[in-house]
């Protein structure tokens, strides 16, 4: 713990509130916007910007379950099929009469919880390491949605809500910004405000040390992952509506750019440290890149390679273990 | 005890795994409509030699209580990469393999060295290199295919058959087992892997090489997986940079290193486990075949067992001696 924890944040001085990895984040939002003007004055246009936001938002949705998960020290490798069950599920049940309809985004949403509780099972009372459960779940809840999709064909186009939330917009401003705004505020006030939020910063610093503090460790552990799981479905009902219908494997392209933007925005990979803020910086960085690299028509091979880049790169300036020598 | 009957301990997870590998592989041979043939026997050494070996490749780092994530994409880059290069002839498309190997080895001590010296947590790392090696792999092979000159000669002499029954494949795997294996397993090195996979703080203390160790482990992980690829080129005669083929090879390798009864916290297992644990995975996909299952049910057996095998195998609930541990 530093300083600044131990003081109450009022008291704190202005150096021990500011945080490096959120100002070197939104430093280098800035810097690649002044690049980019150089490169074309429509970058900077409020258009363009509001069309990023837009992009960036489904990113920033499902980072945000991410981040949950590892500000505990843990990582959900489920993300893509998790993403891609919310959708498939939601548009699922469309067919269902005008019941189904209405019902459609929370059912996509509750299928995502019902995949984080099994994550959330293995990791905190079974003890496995999270890579592995989630990795295993990835395939099973993979295996299941081929089944289910080659076996009944379910429809598989969003419904008007769906397209509401992902595809439109009022007043100039994308309901798909307004969706992660909300999620946003909900996860600072999680986070920030709550013992729940406390709680999940004090596992990611040192389970044993909260637990016998008093904490339900593995309450907290399988409530984040189920709350992750569900904004990662969430997510994939906004991409759902945005793309108009869902689609095999539609969340594989979320994975990386997730833990990245997270990584990116000073969350440290280890746990227990790291602001919302940092990972909305971490989002918009993620998002203006991708814009920039299919600009200059860098193909899918460049983009990897740089998602690899960053994120080792990143962890290297803020995600260090501590030497073996104790 | 005795000293046959700590070796015997010490191995009951490698029986175990060789015991669950025969009853798949008799129970598939029995219910085979060709039955016991060598060419049935080949097909099946072909597809399990692929997963053998990249879950060999896996267990090096696990060992070392770390993990490989982007052993399928090594296993990918090395496809794509030996579809360019194994050209011409028997010799030339030889040393082009050798260049194959070496690039596979390089990526291995690429992960070594940031997960050693950078002190970066294996997991995020290995998938974030896996990113850039797959990447790589994609500029390569932006689409299926192969060289025109590709060394079909060579690939056929290492897939078929030596004497007419036994499969090239999996002479190659008993010849890696002895040849990289073994002297890894015998070596200070080695030793000192698996000592710093049990206890890393234990093995410093005791003055143990444990970084060169686990540089070593990563870099031969990047060959067996590399040369995994190798072999898929030859079976396929092309390279494609497939992202859910290396994401499955990922997972499978875990897999089989779980059924093979090497330990994921480290310290405990040998890959020859592991290989009999890659066949009796594979061996479980055959029993779907030629039991007629729906092929769309495929994928969700598959991780139905995958999931099993893993909580099984992975789950510390089972391994904790007081509470307080179950949090450490």
């Amino acid at each position: 713990m530093t300083d600044s924890a131990i003081k109450s944040p009022e008291r704190a001085g202005w150096r021990q509130r500011i945080d490096l990895p959120v100002v070197t984040a939104f430093g280098c939002i800035v810097l690649l916007l002044l690049l980019g003007s150089l490169y074309s004055p429509n970058f900077v246009s409020p258009t363009y910007l509001i069309q990023q936001l837009k992009v960036g938002a489904f990113l920033g949705v499902i980072a945000t379950g991410m981040m949950l998960v590892i500000l505990l020290g843990q990582i959900d490798l489920s993300l893509p099929w998790t993403v891609t069950a919310g959708a498939m599920m939601a548009s699922a049940l469309t067919a269902y009469g005008p019941l189904g309809e209405a019902l459609a985004i929370p059912f996509g949403v509750l299928c995502g919880i019902a995949i984080g509780l099994v994550n959330g099972i293995g990791v905190a009372y079974l003890r496995i390491p999270s890579m592995i459960v989630t990795l295993a779940v990835n395939a099973v809840v993979q295996g299941l949605m081929v089944a289910y999709t080659g076996g009944f064909a379910p429809v598989d186009s969003a419904s008007a809500a769906m397209r509401f939330l992902g595809a439109g917009s009022s007043f100039g401003l994308p309901h798909a910004v307004i969706a992660w705004a909300v999620v946003g505020i909900g996860a600072i006030f999680l986070l920030g405000r709550t013992t729940f939020g406390r709680a999940v910063y004090a596992i990611g610093n040192k389970e044993a040390a909260a637990y016998l503090s008093g904490i339900p460790t593995r309450l907290v552990v399988l409530a984040a992952f189920a709350l992750c799981s569900g904004i990662a479905a969430f997510g994939g009902v906004l991409l759902a509506g945005y793309g108009g219908k869902a689609a095999q494997s539609m969340g594989d392209a979320y994975l990386l750019p997730a833990i990245a933007a997270v990584v990116l925005g000073g969350t440290s990979i280890l746990g227990g440290r790291g602001s919302y803020l940092g990972t909305v910086a971490g989002v918009i960085l993620i998002t203006l890149l991708q814009s920039i690299l299919s600009v200059m028509q860098i193909a899918e091979f460049g983009r990897q390679i740089i998602y690899g880049a960053i994120i080792i790169g990143m962890m290297l300036l803020y995600g260090r273990g501590s030497a073996a020598r104790g | 005890m005795r000293d046959w009957r700590f070796t015997l301990a010490e191995q009951r997870a490698t029986w175990l795994a060789l015991g669950v590998f025969l009853a798949m592989f008799v129970l598939y041979v029995a219910n085979h409509p060709a039955g016991f043939t060598p060419n049935v026997v080949q097909t099946a050494a072909n597809k399990g030699v692929l997963l053998a070996l990249v879950a060999m490749a896996q267990t090096f780092v696990v060992v070392t209580a770390g993990i490989d994530l982007s052993v399928g994409m090594v296993f990918i880059l090395a496809n794509c990469l030996a579809s360019h290069l194994v050209v011409g002839s028997a010799a030339t498309g030889m040393a082009g393999m050798l260049v194959v190997l070496g690039a596979g080895t390089l990526c291995g001590v690429l992960n070594g060295a940031i997960v050693i010296f950078g002190r970066l947590q294996p997991i995020v790392t290995t998938i974030a290199t896996g990113a850039v090696f797959f990447g790589i792999a994609l500029w390569l092979r932006p689409f299926p295919g192969s060289a025109p000159e590709f060394s079909a000669e060579l690939a056929d002499a290492l897939t078929g058959k030596v004497l007419g029954v036994v499969p090239a494949s999996l002479v190659v795997l008993a010849a890696v087992v002895l040849l990289v294996w073994v002297p890894f397993r015998r070596s200070v090195l080695g030793r000192a892997a698996y000592a710093a996979g049990s206890s890393e703080m234990a093995a410093y203390m005791s003055g143990m090489p444990i970084r060169r160790a686990k540089l070593l482990a990563y870099a031969l992980s990047g060959l067996l997986a590399a040369m995994g690829g190798v072999f898929l080129t030859f079976f396929t005669y092309s390279g494609e940079a497939s992202l859910a083929n290396g994401n499955t090879y990922t997972l499978y390798s875990i897999a089989a290193v779980v059924l093979g009864g090497v330990s994921l916290f480290g310290g405990r297992g040998s890959a020859v486990g592991a290989i009999f644990g890659a066949l009796a995975f594979r061996a479980i996909g055959d029993l779907m075949f030629v039991f007629d299952v729906d092929p769309l049910w495929q994928p969700l057996f598959q991780g139905l067992v995958l999931v099993l095998a893993v909580s099984v195998g992975a789950a510390r609930l089972f391994q904790v001696r007081n509470k307080l541990e179950l949090f450490g």
